[in-house]
């Protein structure tokens, strides 16, 4: 992935009459990259893609394309083009002729088109034969790479995704995804895709960008957000996660509670006195300390099993800590914990899968 | 349970079914079983014979026939380019202001046509509204804007506003917000869109407005009488005539069936050519 920006937006505005549901804005989407736009649902993002492809003007603020400004250019001339949630094919038209759609607006000769279409159909791993299906003959996944197909025939700048997957059921959702990716790899195409999903995220992306609330709470490689958030909001919203208010005090240690940060640690954070800061592990990295444990962890909880959840691939554990603070814990399976519900344990995990998240 | 559900089905269309079958087929019957009775007969009891065709194509007939249905193409015509912009802004654009256009045009239904007719008479009339008002204040007149063809159309799309209006309107309810959108993404123009898109998909609702106007406009007398007057005559004028001034029920009925046959063909054509499901990628 080169670092050529091709789209940027600076102090971006929507206003819906009283309404901001996007407040001054800025992004960067590089040449080629994959990036995820997730938020709950009323965080603007299906606004911001509308804006993106111009079926919206925004209140304030510039898009630029490749250095273009095109923020006020009719959606009919820019260079972008977008999957929809619902996939907006047209119903009255065969597989063949939703493809070459673009192509025809374009005025391209109908054997180049057909030619075009059955290449596009090779790409997107759909038999040739479907060039004269109806839409209403395809299944969901189908129309999928119909909408796909389309879209790319249309040879945009880059491609805007509205949520695309969100209505299909989980295993075809989970194959699209791969395939997806994998036309990304293949195509070398700039991909925005907006979703609500973490996980579909986490599974395509370069990059995600969180929204909260008509802002970008945090933009970054899917790692960094996962293992590094910049907020409660984000720790949150990236899955289970166990969040510890710290106070720290003169002497170097921060209590959380149920434990004590050492100072090491809290120098570490580069924590002082006063900070308000907040502790954050994920549930995959605290373990059950028991007679088995060679090593002292780093930092201990005592608490009460209150339940177990199997997950499938993990174990989930719901505890409850001394001073009443509720916990996640995941295992792997061959990990799992032996004994009963309310048995009293011991936790523990290491100071490095810490990360402190500072601000109220 | 299944068979019980068609038995009630059944049961359930029988009063219907009875009523068409007595108000809508029995009278067919008679005036297809009076066409091929001979001249000027009042009963059914004679040996049938053509001669009530051969009467028809004899006295030129056609010509009505082609004012009818050359009438009720141009009023098609004009009411769709009409009705299109009003109906998809009902469809579309106007949101509490749709409910107040449809009791509008739909009020207007309550009045009886003859009586609007005549007031528009009154209106066009020499020393009508019109004309009177403009010698009154210029003291030049005319001969008034009756009884010519135009104004015979005018009174078509007048009378059958309702029944383009509110089929286009449905028929354009019909196309997905989201299908236009992608279409102008994906770079076609206002124009496009509306060629590609808009009017396939509300292409039922296209179908059923011009074949209810038109079949109602050919088959219209009263427009071409009232407003008309003797400036044309179109073929229902001639049935008319046929059976009343005429006594000639055999050659009223045969001319009616000519009108049944040919606008019976064209609004087959036109419903068999629309698949409700397939334009609306509905079967399953």
């Amino acid at each position: 992935m080169n670092q050529n920006v091709i789209l940027q937006i600076a102090g971006l505005y929507k206003r819906f009459g009283d309404f901001t549901a996007l407040h001054s804005i800025d992004l960067k989407v590089h040449d080629g990259e994959f990036l995820a736009i997730v938020g709950p649902s009323g965080s603007g993002k299906t606004t911001l893609i509308r804006l993106f492809v111009g079926m919206d003007e925004p209140t304030d603020g510039t898009i630029w394309l490749r250095g273009q400004r095109i923020d006020t250019v009719p959606a009919n001339q820019r260079p972008t083009c977008m999957v929809f949630q619902s996939l907006a094919l047209f119903p009255h038209m065969t597989v063949g002729q939703n493809i070459e759609f673009p192509l025809k607006i374009r005025g391209m000769k109908p054997a180049e088109r057909t030619a075009r279409a059955l290449e596009l159909l090779d790409l997107l791993r759909l038999p040739r034969s479907y060039h004269g299906k109806r839409i209403h003959q395809c299944s969901g996944g189908e129309r999928q790479r119909v909408a796909l197909a389309r879209a790319l025939a249309f040879d945009p700048e880059i491609l805007f995704f509205d949520e695309p997957l969100s209505a299909l059921d989980y295993r075809l959702r989970k194959t699209l995804e791969k395939e997806l990716k994998d036309l990304h790899a293949r195509t070398g195409k700039t991909f925005v895709y907006i979703t609500h999903s973490l996980e579909e995220a986490m599974a395509m992306s370069d990059r995600i960008a969180i929204m909260r609330a008509g802002k970008f709470e945090q933009i970054a490689p899917a790692d960094d957000i996962y293992n590094r958030p910049v907020s409660r909001f984000v720790a949150e919203f990236m899955g289970e996660v166990n969040l510890f208010p710290l106070t720290v005090e003169e002497s170097g240690a921060a209590s959380a509670g149920s434990f004590t940060l050492p100072p090491r640690a809290t120098a570490r954070f580069g924590l002082v006195a006063g900070d308000p800061a907040t502790l954050m592990v994920r549930p995959e990295y605290i373990g059950f300390v028991g007679a088995g444990t060679e090593t002292e962890p780093d930092l201990s909880v005592r608490g009460r099993v209150l339940n177990e959840f199997n997950l499938g691939s993990r174990f989930q554990y719901e505890i409850e800590a001394e001073d009443g603070q509720r916990l996640t814990v995941e295992t792997q399976r061959d990990e799992r914990f032996g004994g009963a519900i309310g048995d009293t344990v011991t936790l523990g995990w290491a100071i490095d899968h810490c990360h402190v998240i500072r601000g109220e | 349970m299944e068979r019980l559900d068609r038995r009630l089905g059944a049961l359930c269309a029988t009063p219907m079914l009875l009523l068409l079958g007595l108000t809508f087929l029995a009278p067919l019957v008679v005036v297809a079983a009076f066409s091929i009775m001979p001249e000027k007969v009042f009963d059914l009891w004679h040996q049938p014979d053509f001669s009530a065709y051969v009467e028809v194509i004899r006295q030129g007939y056609w010509t009505s026939v082609a004012w009818a249905l050359g009438m009720a193409l141009v009023a098609t015509v004009i009411l769709f380019l009409i009705c299109w912009p009003l109906a998809y802004a009902m469809a579309k654009v106007y949101r509490r202001f749709t409910l107040v256009l449809t009791i509008g045009v739909v009020l207007s239904l309550f009045v009886s046509e003859n009586i609007r007719l005549f007031g528009w008479v009154l209106t066009l009339m020499k020393g009508g509204l019109i004309e009177g008002h403009l010698r009154a204040w210029f003291g030049t007149g005319f001969d008034g804007l009756l009884y010519n063809v135009p104004v015979i159309i005018f009174g078509l799309v007048y009378v059958y506003l309702p029944f383009m209006l509110f089929p286009l309107a449905q028929g354009i309810a019909m196309i997905p917000d989201d299908a236009r959108q992608a279409a102008y993404d994906l770079g076609a123009s206002r124009r496009r869109v509306l060629w590609e898109i808009d009017l396939p998909l509300a292409a039922p609702g296209i179908v059923v407005g011009g074949l209810l106007t038109f079949v109602l406009a050919a088959g219209a007398i009263a427009e071409s009488k009232l407003l008309g007057g003797q400036a044309v005559i179109v073929i229902a004028d001639d049935v008319e005539t046929a059976f009343t001034y005429g006594q000639n029920w055999p050659l009223g009925s045969a001319l009616a069936m000519v009108l049944i046959a040919i606008i019976g063909s064209i609004a087959i054509v036109g419903v068999s050519r629309i698949d409700l499901d397939a334009i609306m990628g509905r079967r399953r």
